[in-house]
């Protein structure tokens, strides 16, 4: 298919994807994205020195380096005055990340930009960090309630059982649909089959979420270099286009409970909006684009727990609230159905490298939509979109088209 | 053994009424929204202006909207109020008047096999740990074997 160029001015390019495979790997963060950045910039067919934008996603674990992330990737890549900037959204910093550099390409300020995200993490649950800190929601709700976070995917994971009937073999089968699905992906850190009994008799960790239906913390990169139309026109012929990027926050009154609160939104004065934030997300991007779901071959999404990837389904427009289970069951997101869903393997495959995930997941649709993504191709894909939910009301959704 | 002394875990969050104990709020005095906890600086409703938000007192009873549980200890700052971690109950509870979820500790004792989304629940005080002679107080949802 010959590129469409007429959108012009008002479109970015995905010009190269890299990333770094994810796993426990122990090292430094910058190590990933400097690798991931190479890999990007290998697959862009241009050099470092070509960067005029480096768009960085924070992880706030790792220090300074972790702050000024932009600045970081910079000066390990080696400094060419190329400006630079740092994001940080939680689980959607990528995508902020990747906004800066778009916006900054959009308005003509520069040609191309690298944007990078990579993160190394600790064992076992995400945990604050350390001090006493009773202003911070964050630190007080491990203080005051052992609110983890399963714990709040174990609530809307409750919720939708009570509302529409899912049940836990219906959360088990998006497990093991995602991990066949990221069997064949050399960057997922977990290529394992499972089978439902074995999800079912792993142990339950927060009601009813069990152990392997909940995303682990993992290390990893990813990295994406995007350009102007014009830049890219001279670079590539096969390009992947930006059709849209979501950062919206909520609408008041968000009446949803959402890590790390301790209550919603009120809804005494004013009625809860009539799309929720989650719903929002992709609403943006789709409106934005001029596409609707309908147009979709494939979705990436956060299935931060196995249940959440189920209301994501509705919340991305793939079907009406209450459907979820009848899709996944069909076969209508596994890959060869309908619309396949995180046919990466999703953070199932993955666990989550907080500041690198929403680029990961850019660089899997980009993958899929040039026809790359092999033993997991999505067969004639055009269109894809990614969605995650960042805390603190950050949301994230990259609409990509070739 | 000296009586303990109890002491908030969190200080202006609830009352220390521990026969009818309440978590404390505002309410903005333009347009009547709620907050919880009362730590908003300025009345958080876009189409508002107010910044007189008053502290009061938020319903003591509301309904189930979700539930889990703690299978394993959670990571500091969470501190065990026993000897070794005992599974616990959460909630997440609707406040109809007030039109707030809140999220609360379940009183031990109560399961998740106990609750349903739902159920009435009533705001109790209740140890979340001690420390020397000081026991640090939170509260806690219990059921009250009514249903919505
Ligand atoms: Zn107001």
């Amino acid at each position: 298919m010959a590129t469409d160029w007429t959108l012009g001015m008002t479109t970015t390019v995905v010009l190269g994807v890299g990333m770094h495979p994810w796993g426990k790997w122990g090292r430094n963060f910058v190590e990933y994205g400097v690798h991931a950045a190479r890999e990007a910039l290998r697959d862009a067919g241009i050099g470092w020195r070509d960067v005029q934008f480096v768009s960085g996603a924070d992880t706030v674990r790792n220090g300074y380096p972790g702050y000024v992330a932009g600045a970081t990737f910079a000066r390990a890549l080696g400094w060419t005055g190329a400006r630079v900037a740092s994001s940080y959204a939680a689980c959607a910093s990528g995508a902020t990340a990747m906004e800066a550099a778009r916006t900054r390409i959009l308005a003509g300020l520069c040609d191309v930009a690298l944007v990078v995200g990579a993160d190394t993490t600790p064992k076992g649950f995400l945990a604050p960090s350390s001090g006493d800190r009773p202003d911070d929601p964050d630190w007080l709700r491990f203080r005051l309630l052992g609110a983890t976070n399963p714990t709040y995917f174990a609530l809307a994971a409750r919720r939708r059982m009570d509302l529409h009937g899912a049940t836990e073999v219906d959360f088990a089968r998006v497990k093991v649909k995602n991990a066949r699905h990221g069997l064949a992906n050399p960057n997922a850190r977990y290529a394992k089959a499972v089978t439902e009994d074995e999800v079912l008799a792993s142990p339950m960790v927060a009601d009813p979420l069990r152990l392997l239906e909940i995303c682990a913390t993992s290390d990893g990169g990813a990295a994406v270099v995007l350009a102007s139309a014009d830049f890219a026109r001279r670079h590539t012929t096969r390009a992947v286009r930006v059709a849209a990027i979501s950062t919206v926050t909520p609408t008041y009154p968000n009446t949803i409970i959402e890590l790390p609160d301790f209550a919603t939104d009120s809804s005494a004065a004013s009625p809860p909006p009539e799309r929720s934030f989650k719903q929002s997300i992709t609403d943006g991007a789709y409106a934005e684009a001029g596409v609707g779901p309908e147009d979709l071959s494939l979705a990436e999404v956060y299935d931060l727990s196995s249940a959440l990837e189920l209301d994501w389904y509705e919340d991305i427009g793939l079907c009406k609230p209450g459907e979820a289970e009848r899709l996944l069951n069909d076969g209508d997101t596994t890959i060869g159905g309908r619309v396949p869903v995180n046919p990466s393997g999703g953070l199932a495959c993955f666990g989550e490298a907080v500041p690198a995930q929403a680029i990961a997941q850019v660089c899997e649709v980009t993958w899929q939509l040039r026809g790359q993504a092999t033993g997991r191709q999505v067969e004639g894909a055009t269109v894809g979109v990614t969605a995650n939910q960042g805390l603190f009301g950050h949301g994230s959704s990259v609409l990509l088209v070739r | 053994m000296t009586t303990a002394t109890r002491v908030p875990a969190v200080e202006g969050w609830f009352t220390m009424d521990f026969d009818r104990p309440a978590l404390i709020g505002q309410r903005c005095g333009t347009c009547g929204t709620y907050t919880f906890p009362a730590t908003a600086f300025a009345c958080p409703n876009p189409d508002c202006d107010g910044s007189e938000l008053d502290r009061v007192e938020l319903s003591r009873t509301g309904t189930v909207w979700s539930y889990t549980d703690a299978r394993y200890q959670p990571p500091p700052p969470y501190v065990v109020p026993g000897d070794e971690h005992e599974p616990f109950a959460i909630a997440a509870v609707e406040l109809a008047g007030e039109g707030l979820v809140v999220m609360g500790q379940v009183v031990p004792g109560v399961s998740v096999d106990d609750l349903a989304v739902g159920d009435e629940v009533e705001l109790v005080l209740d140890t979340l740990f001690v420390e020397g002679d000081t026991e640090h107080v939170v509260w806690k949802w219990r059921p009250t074997g009514r249903s919505a």
